[in-house]
């Protein structure tokens, strides 16, 4: 079961890259010249990101993936941004993340910490499957002991519902 | 006869008492806030009780108001109606001073009257009689001597005692409960694993942490907490010694090391690991810290619980698709699924004679506490709130803590069992969550 759903989500990741070359309009930030030298190689150029890129390519800097309620499946908005971190991931091996998967308060503590962590693992293997190697990804789960916010509601708890992308080192 | 009865249970009395004085003197400096008791429903079948406030004999009257402990347990469980202070228009503190005639005109069905006797070296020797007030007989005549800073445990274990005098069940009123809160937002949150007594007051800190902290189970034994605490940067469990603080870690493996619960023996821990891939459930010896895995599935597998026999356990899985309890062996084997109603049923905790179930039950955004009779199979909610979880029976399946929301606060309510009598606990400023009752006290630890 859970392979399926691995190749699913790399031929997820395959097919939206595929379509963000052929329009060269990757969603939902606005194009930069890296991404479009990027996308338009097809393949990661040596040297297209800069460590200082982390801080200021459009893409790079969208770090939050977030979900729908009790899933853990990468939504097509966020294939892009998936895509530029396994780029940069690519590009520098000595660089690290920590994926810190989180959930709304609905539901137990316990159960929403092994959620955080599907949602984590997704997001992990995503950017493996798009070309960042899994020793430099690390998952870490937080279930919803770190809200962003607290209102009983849905506009907070979509907020909550996410994969946090940090960097522990950044080349 | 009577004499004999009080001094004997004064001796088994005494020493706990002087032992556990010294915690309850510590806790004095942080109790500042008083928990606000709202009875948030009435019960017509509730046995109706006097507790005649307590006479002093001595020169400084101790400020705790015993009788008041003794009314305030009475009435949160329930099963009991205490009169009004104000409505108690005698003061009797000795049995032969009762007028009956008085208390059957109130409806009352039993009476507590009791004095505290200061003696020379500061201890207060506190003696009680409880009454058949129809009958005109004494069912009970007890005393027990303690310092000033500990009458608040005498008021409990009066409870106790005139609890199971009139229904046979043993009380659980002499206990403690854990909790987690959780002060400041953004990167200022502060956690806290705190002990309390049963009705919230003398709240100590057992341990603070600028990262998250949760699930807090208590050893059989009730001298340890087993929780989860993210100060290492992931999860991991602790186990640690409420008196003496010393504590270790017992899992700190890849992913998640969640959901600790002690074996009804307290040998074992069962717990929630991840490293295997998926949350799974494993039980872990803990003389030898090996572990055993009881499920091996792609679900998410959490949220273990002993049944008090000690040969199964219940946890939660969604491996149907959504989170149900399921059952499994201790030793492993098939796994059983337990709820069918509900489209949410999770965090189970188990009455101490294992017929009845408390869990999280969800239906769209509502969240209650269910307890389901296991031998009819039907569920029904003891909770009214909107995102009401973590639910634990007290030692005795009277009542059942849980954890509730008040605008942006967690607040705790204590419920009895049978849904009729709800209660809440305001402990600490900010948010307070997960509740975990402690088991009957040891008398003589």
């Amino acid at each position: 079961m859970k392979l399926p759903i691995r190749i699913l989500l790399t031929a997820a990741v395959a097919s939206v890259t595929l379509v963000a070359c052929s329009s060269n309009k990757p969603k939902p930030g606005p194009t930069t010249g890296t991404e479009t030298n990027t996308n338009t190689t097809g393949t990661q150029t040596k040297g297209a990101y800069t460590p200082e890129s982390l801080d200021t390519d459009s893409c790079l800097r969208q770090r939050v993936v977030y979900f729908d309620f009790d899933r853990s499946e990468i939504k097509p908005e966020f294939q892009a941004q998936i895509a530029c971190h396994a780029a940069y991931l690519r590009q520098f091996p000595g660089a690290r993340v920590t994926l810190e998967g989180n959930a709304d308060e609905r539901g137990t503590r316990e159960y929403n910490l092994g959620l955080g962590e599907r949602r984590g693992n997704a997001v992990s293997s995503a950017v493996g499957a798009a070309g960042a190697s899994s020793s430099q990804l690390n998952v870490v789960s937080y279930g919803e002991e770190r809200p962003v916010c607290k209102e009983h509601g849905e506009g907070c708890w979509q907020k909550n519902r996410r994969v946090e992308i940090v960097y522990t080192a950044k080349q | 006869m009577r004499t004999k009865t009080i001094m004997s249970i004064a001796k088994l009395f005494a020493p706990i008492l002087l032992l556990f004085c010294g915690s309850a003197m510590a806790a004095q400096g942080l109790s500042s806030e008083v928990p606000t008791i709202d009875i948030r429903n009435g019960t017509a079948s509730a046995i109706p009780v006097v507790v005649v406030p307590f006479g002093f004999e001595g020169t400084m009257p101790p400020e705790t108001d015993v009788a008041g402990v003794v009314s305030g347990d009475l009435n949160r469980c329930g099963q009991f109606k205490a009169l009004d202070k104000k409505d108690i228009i005698e003061s009797p503190t000795r049995g032969k001073d009762i007028k009956f005639q008085t208390w059957n005109q109130l409806k009352q069905a039993y009476i507590v009257v009791g004095r505290e006797i200061e003696n020379p070296g500061g201890d207060v020797r506190v003696e009680f009689e409880l009454y058949d007030v129809a009958k005109q007989q004494q069912m009970l005549g007890l005393a027990i001597t303690s310092q000033k800073t500990g009458l608040r445990d005498v008021g409990h274990q009066v409870a106790d005692l005139v609890y199971e005098k009139i229904t046979g069940v043993r009380g659980a009123f002499w206990t403690r409960i854990a909790y987690i809160t959780s002060t400041g937002v953004g990167s200022n949150i502060n956690y806290a694993l705190m002990v309390a007594d049963s009705d919230g007051v003398n709240p100590q800190t057992v341990v603070r942490s600028r990262e998250p902290l949760l699930s807090p189970a208590w050893s059989p034994d009730g001298r340890k907490l087993a929780y989860v605490s993210f100060e290492r940067g992931n999860s991991s469990i602790y186990i640690q010694e409420i008196a003496t603080g010393a504590r270790e870690v017992v899992s700190s493996a890849k992913g998640i090391n969640g959901a600790p619960s002690f074996s009804p023996d307290g040998s074992k821990l069962a717990l929630t690991l991840s490293y295997g891939g998926s949350p799974d459930i494993y039980v872990m010896n803990l003389a030898t810290r090996e572990k055993v895995q009881l499920t091996k599935h792609f679900a998410i597998d959490t949220e273990p619980t002993w049944m008090p026999d000690g040969q199964s356990i219940i946890f939660t899985s969604d491996r149907s698709g959504k989170p149900q309890l399921y059952q499994v062996s201790a030793n492993g084997g098939e796994a059983t699924r337990v709820t069918f109603a509900g489209e949410y049923n999770a965090r189970a905790t188990i009455s101490y004679d294992g017929k009845h179930i408390a869990m999280a039950q969800g239906a769209g955004n509502v969240y209650r506490i269910a307890v389901l009779d296991r031998a009819t199979g039907e569920s029904k909610a003891v909770s009214v709130g909107n995102l009401d979880e973590s639910p634990s029976y007290a030692p005795n399946g009277s009542m059942i803590l849980y954890a509730a929301t008040e605008g942006p606060r967690g607040v705790l309510y204590a419920v009895s069992a049978d849904g009729r009598v709800r209660q809440r606990l305001i402990l600490a400023d900010g948010d307070v969550r997960e509740p975990a009752w402690s088991p009957f006290r040891q008398r003589g630890q």
